[in-house]
């Protein structure tokens, strides 16, 4: 389990994190999600207990980070954004290494490297160098030294960033799989990421948590619901017809062949029925009005106040999101 | 001292898994033997003794700028290639991290130092010189060693990469060097200290002539374990920033 309050970081004069409080609980998937200079980085190291807060307290398992640190990082595994691997060790050596140093002994090091390798797929090279191996490979070796000693927590900095789409979602599964031992801290600047793996999301923008909402709570959270409208007609008119219905906030317009037009809307209340019944009095074919599953990058540059950079994305406002 | 042992077996084959301990081997064997053949065989008749004095004060200069090009990459190279993070986020003791590293570039400079053994035999064959004189000159090229190593450590626990460790660990060493020099400017007492705290004129020559002093000893040993213990808290005061 993770507790954190109040949790605060300067550098130098520059706040980082700014009382930070939030509890992730035995088995839960959490994904820590913020622009660059968020202050992502700076938890994952106080938690680590890597680097020490201003303010604030942060426990694992009960135990402070600060006063229980050797004590803290025995219950801890972390991957770092870059791997923590010695290239000129082989993969068995060095995840041996790594059981080792957080205190297994031999014989119990080599049955769980064995299970690990086997759980992230490198038995097949545990005989390879790691400098010899592919990105994917090494981000596989890198969550493996991470779980290789059953830590109770599992802390992950960007574990999918630079993966190709296959080994993206390799990487998905492996660390959903990691939820059924460990409590998953994983922070990550691809969206989608979080929304496939995660329970719940803590959402940082400049140091500040802004919310931590429940996957499945977040179109709650916002208040507002999206839709998908896709009508076959002239977009441009069909655009101001929708921006001038009371309760729609946003729309976002995509052209597709076959002079259909899709629009993205963001609803506030639900009001999908005067949609319908606007765009078919207004001559427009409709052939599309459903509810996706409400997409993270949308709330997480709303409730960061960002607008998306879209391109053609309009506003029911008039105004055109520029490229950030 | 489990930890340390296993950080100490990690580093040790990295040096003769790597390029770079083969190249750190080879490079001091060579000019060892180049200066040997040069300057102290090569340079007229003298004594035996005198010779072994001439190699261990040129293997005396190339010991320590070995000790520095071994123990820069310590915990710089780590920290340049992200996997400090390993060691760091372990539950080790950060004094356990820095005796590991510590012993292993140390054990790595003394099979350096043992590999020119075949030098001083080779004043056998036309000469003599006594068991002692070797190893008392071995001995003070091993404690040279540990202090400029402990140095070089602190150096690379400080810096953020190999080059800044490199000169960082070169400047505290020619300042230990330079406070010799110091002594003979100044007035008492802080000529007495200069010169009692510089690395090489008061305490190495006597292991060259084959004189193991208690002083000196502890005066390599000292030096050493201070340096060691400001690594020590360089790695702990990292966490404060």
């Amino acid at each position: 389990m993770i507790a954190v309050e109040n949790l605060t970081r300067y550098y130098g004069a520059k706040l980082a994190l700014d009382r930070v409080t939030f509890q992730i609980d035995r088995g839960e998937a959490v994904g820590l999600l913020g622009l660059n200079g968020a202050g992502k980085s700076t938890m994952l190291r106080i938690l680590t207990s890597l680097m020490l807060p201003s303010a604030g307290r942060a426990t694992i398992d009960g135990l402070d980070v600060v006063q229980n640190a050797r004590a803290v990082r025995a219950r801890l595994g972390y991957l770092p954004d870059v791997p923590p691997l010695y290239g000129e060790m082989t993969v068995h050596h060095f995840l041996m290494f790594a059981a080792q140093v957080r205190g297994l002994e031999e014989k119990e090091s080599e049955r769980r490297v064995g299970e690990v390798e086997e759980m992230t797929a490198l038995s097949d090279v545990r005989e390879e160098r790691a400098s010899h191996l592919s990105h994917g490979y090494r981000q596989r070796l890198g969550i493996a030294q991470a779980i290789v000693h059953r830590p109770s927590v599992v802390i992950l900095d960007e574990p999918t960033s630079g993966l190709d789409p296959a080994q993206t979602v390799e990487m998905r599964g492996l660390i959903r799989s990691l939820r059924e031992e460990h409590t998953v801290l994983f922070s990550s600047h691809l969206l989608p990421e979080v929304s496939h793996v995660c329970d719940r999301v803590l959402i940082l923008h400049r140091g500040a948590l802004l919310g931590q909402p429940k996957m499945s709570d977040l179109a709650a959270v916002l208040g507002m619901h999206a839709v998908l409208v896709r009508v076959r007609g002239e977009g441009g008119a069909a655009r101001a017809l929708l921006s001038k219905l009371e309760g729609v906030h946003e729309v976002e317009i995509e052209q597709f062949g076959d002079g259909q037009t899709e629009f993205r809307l963001l609803l506030k209340p639900d009001v999908r029925p005067q949609v319908a019944r606007a765009l078919i009095e207004g001559g427009f074919e409709l052939l599309r009005l459903d509810r996706p599953e409400l997409d993270l990058e949308t709330v997480f540059l709303r409730l960061t106040g960002h607008k998306a950079p879209a391109s053609g994305t309009k506003h029911a406002n008039g105004d055109a999101d520029r490229p950030a | 001292m489990r930890m340390v042992t296993l950080i100490v077996r990690r580093e040790l084959a990295a040096y003769f898994r790597s390029p770079l301990g083969f190249i750190i081997l080879s490079t001091v064997l060579l000019l060892d033997g180049l200066l040997f053949n040069a300057y102290a065989l090569g340079a007229g008749e003298r004594r035996s003794s005198s010779v072994l004095m001439l190699f261990f004060f040129y293997s005396s200069g190339t010991t320590m700028v070995a000790s520095l090009v071994i123990s820069m990459r310590l915990l710089a190279e780590e920290r340049q290639t992200g996997s400090a993070a390993l060691l760091l986020a372990a539950p080790l003791r950060e004094w356990e991290i820095i005796a590991g590293k510590f012993l292993s570039a140390w054990i790595f400079l003394a099979i350096i130092t043992v590999a020119t053994v075949y030098m001083p035999m080779l004043i056998f064959v036309n000469g003599s010189v006594t068991a002692g004189q070797i190893v008392a000159g071995y001995l003070g090229l091993l404690l040279l060693g540990a202090t400029a190593i402990a140095i070089g450590t602190l150096g690379s626990t400080l810096a953020p990469n190999q080059i800044v460790a490199t000169l960082l660990s070169s400047g505290m060493l020619v300042l230990l060097l330079v406070l010799w020099w110091v002594g003979s400017v100044t007035a008492p007492p802080l000529s007495t200290i200069s010169v009692y705290a510089a690395l090489y004129p008061k305490h190495f020559p006597p292991f060259m002539s084959g004189v193991i002093s208690t002083a000196n000893v502890l005066y390599y040993a000292s030096a050493t374990y201070l340096f060691l213990q400001l690594a020590v808290r360089a790695l702990e005061a990292r966490r404060w920033y």
